[in-house]
């Protein structure tokens, strides 16, 4: 067992991205993730690496579009209100096939709503959210240590696919303290190399990183090329865990923080006999529909918990279809519901 | 038509670091001039295996094209932004971004300040020509009062829309920037001196002297609704009285 610390959800997820190799870091400030800023403040400079506040979310999405382009590895982190200013570049980043780690500790909204956790990014993240037929891989974590696990994970992947991948998180993660063993700093050896990157057209023909193209022919195979990343994605990175399923009557299905406190009403359900499990996807996108579909023809209820008004839960409608009823239970705003608020909705539905 | 070249020497060619691209420029442009010079400074400084283009939203959209070396597209108004992207992950890269008066000055106003107030080593070409020439003619940061575009269709009128921006001379007013020039194509002479100005804002960069910027007025025969050589009169006599030539900061 290595060395244990105490540390809040945004320090270990700028820990780990330091641990991964990110070389370059734009940011600008906002709450709730204002730590993480301040820790690669303190830190990338010190360690030779770059770390630029920038004058703007747009500002500092951009300057990751030019260090992706330029082969190293790179994030940017935000909250809600300024992950949606980032939306142009991370249409770019992803038109542009270029990989990069976009973190976005959500708080409550719509507009500059609260700095409160809450969930209601995930349409935002996992269906698009700027202009263009894209997705990116984006990761749910629901304990500090995992933010951690999973922001290692996300540079691995951004580089494996050239994409753009996406910590969601929230508030509540973010300020959260937790013991935690980090993860080891990885081998920069390790890093695929990047015979696209301009890193100067010396010994061989100029790259060009753009997401271009006026012919609607060239562009139509630039969007199917796309397409086809995500199906290869689709088929080797769904992730997802499973609590007490086996013989489960109802299925909690939440993610992040919701699935941390749904796993607390899983036991407390189970002590009064419930037959109550969990399932929690931690890829949001891709979403694992084939997993929870088949988990669905076993149980007769699907209880989605959210922090928003639902929006995960269409993805839930849409893996269980007609196999077993799907009620949903969500708080917005900021609110956390908690374990007493879910179990009551579960003893409503398992009766 | 067959040409004998056994006795001829060749004296004028294309730059090595411009490649046979066509050119998508309207003719009587000064876009393509530039082109050039930025070409021929990349050749006498034997940069081009490290020099990385950053092309803006605009008519030099395609500026990836014209250039025999690294190039990235960036997204409308953050060439800066992007150039300070790729510049940090490495500093030995030559970073140059293109950009026009609406990227450059309108759409990208904060990532041009503060790319310029970080005082990154970049080069920045600013080609001013006072309107939108793409997209078919509109109003510009820079448009001159009484300006007709299709966007002001009266004339730029400035109790509407206000005046024409001096970009440039809100830059100039920063503590970080090395060198900030205003320049011109219409003549030789001025051509001449925007080949010395461009120079010495990459120059500036090779040397890790600091940001550079270098504007360019341009002409816009097409969308002026002017012949080539009206235009460039123009520019003599009109747009340098509001945009006057010069160099605004030389830091080096």
């Amino acid at each position: 067992m290595g060395k244990r610390d105490l540390l809040r959800g945004n320090e270990v997820i700028a820990e780990a991205a330091i641990r991964a190799g990110c070389q370059c870091y734009f940011a600008y400030p906002i709450t709730p993730q204002a730590e993480l800023l301040e820790h690669m403040a303190r830190n990338m400079p010190r360690l030779g690496r770059t770390f630029v506040q920038a004058e703007s979310e747009i500002a500092a999405v951009s300057m990751v579009y030019g260090a992706a382009a330029a082969g190293v590895r790179t994030m940017t982190s935000s909250s809600s209100p300024g992950i949606s200013l980032k939306q142009e570049g991370i249409s770019y980043l992803a038109g542009s096939n270029l990989p990069a780690v976009i973190v976005n500790v959500v708080r409550g909204g719509p507009g500059l709503g609260d700095i409160a956790p809450s969930q209601c990014d995930y349409f935002q993240a996992t269906k698009g959210g700027g202009h263009g037929d894209y997705h990116m891989i984006v990761l749910a974590p629901s304990t500090v240590p995992e933010a951690g696990e999973l922001t290692m994970l996300a540079f691995e992947l951004a580089d494996r696919y050239r994409t753009p991948v996406m910590i969601l998180t929230d508030g509540l993660l973010g300020q959260m303290m937790e013991p935690v063993e980090l993860p080891e700093p990885i081998d920069p050896a390790s890093i695929p190399a990047k015979p696209w990157a301009t890193t100067g057209a010396s010994g061989r023909d100029p790259n060009i990183i753009l997401s271009f193209d006026l012919d609607p022919e060239v562009l139509r195979q630039m969007n199917l090329d796309l397409q086809a990343k995500y199906r290869r994605i689709e088929e080797a990175e769904l992730r997802y865990e499973e609590t007490m399923t086996e013989d489960a009557d109802l299925v909690i299905a939440a993610h992040g923080t919701m699935a941390r406190i749904a796993e607390t009403v899983v036991r407390r359900a189970r002590e009064e006999g419930l037959k109550v499990g969990l399932f929690r996807p931690i890829t949001v996108w891709p979403f694992p529909y084939e997993p929870l579909r088949e988990l669905s023809s076993h149980v007769s209820t699907v209880l989605t918990v959210e922090m928003s008004a639902g929006q995960m839960w269409e993805d839930v409608r849409l893996a269980v279809a007609e196999r077993a009823a799907t009620p949903f239970y969500g708080e917005m705003g900021g609110i956390v519901p908690t374990p007493r608020d879910i179990l009551s909705e579960v003893r409503k539905h398992a009766g | 038509m067959q040409v004998e070249t056994a006795d001829m020497v060749k004296v004028f060619s294309r730059p090595q670091s411009l490649t046979a691209a066509k050119s998508t420029y309207c003719p009587g442009c000064h876009h393509g001039i530039l082109t050039r010079i930025i070409g021929k400074t990349i050749d006498e400084l034997g940069i081009a295996e490290r020099t990385v283009c950053i092309a803006p939203v605009g008519c030099s959209v395609f500026a990836y094209n014209w250039y025999r070396c690294d190039a990235i597209q960036a997204a409308h108004g953050r060439a800066s932004a992007v150039a300070t992207g790729v510049k940090r992950a490495d500093p030995n890269l030559i970073v140059f971004a293109y950009q026009g008066d609406g990227d450059f000055a309108s759409i990208g106003t904060a990532e041009s300040i503060h790319a310029a107030n970080r005082g990154e080593n970049i080069t920045v070409i600013f080609v001013n020509n006072q309107v939108y020439g793409m997209t078919g003619g509109e109003m510009a940061p820079t448009s001159l009062v009484h300006q007709k575009t299709t966007t002001t269709p009266a004339g730029r009128d400035p109790a509407q829309v206000g005046y024409p921006i001096r970009f440039s001379e809100m830059i100039a007013q920063l503590d970080a920037p090395t060198y900030i020039t205003r320049q011109a194509l219409f003549d030789t002479r001025r051509i001449l001196d925007t080949e010395e100005a461009i120079k010495k804002a990459f120059e500036n960069q090779v040397n890790e002297k600091g940001y550079s910027l270098v504007e360019v007025l341009s002409t816009c025969p097409t969308n002026w609704r002017m012949s080539p050589i009206a235009s460039n009169k123009h520019v003599a006599d009109v747009v340098t009285e509001v945009f006057p030539l010069g160099d605004l900061v030389d830091r080096r």
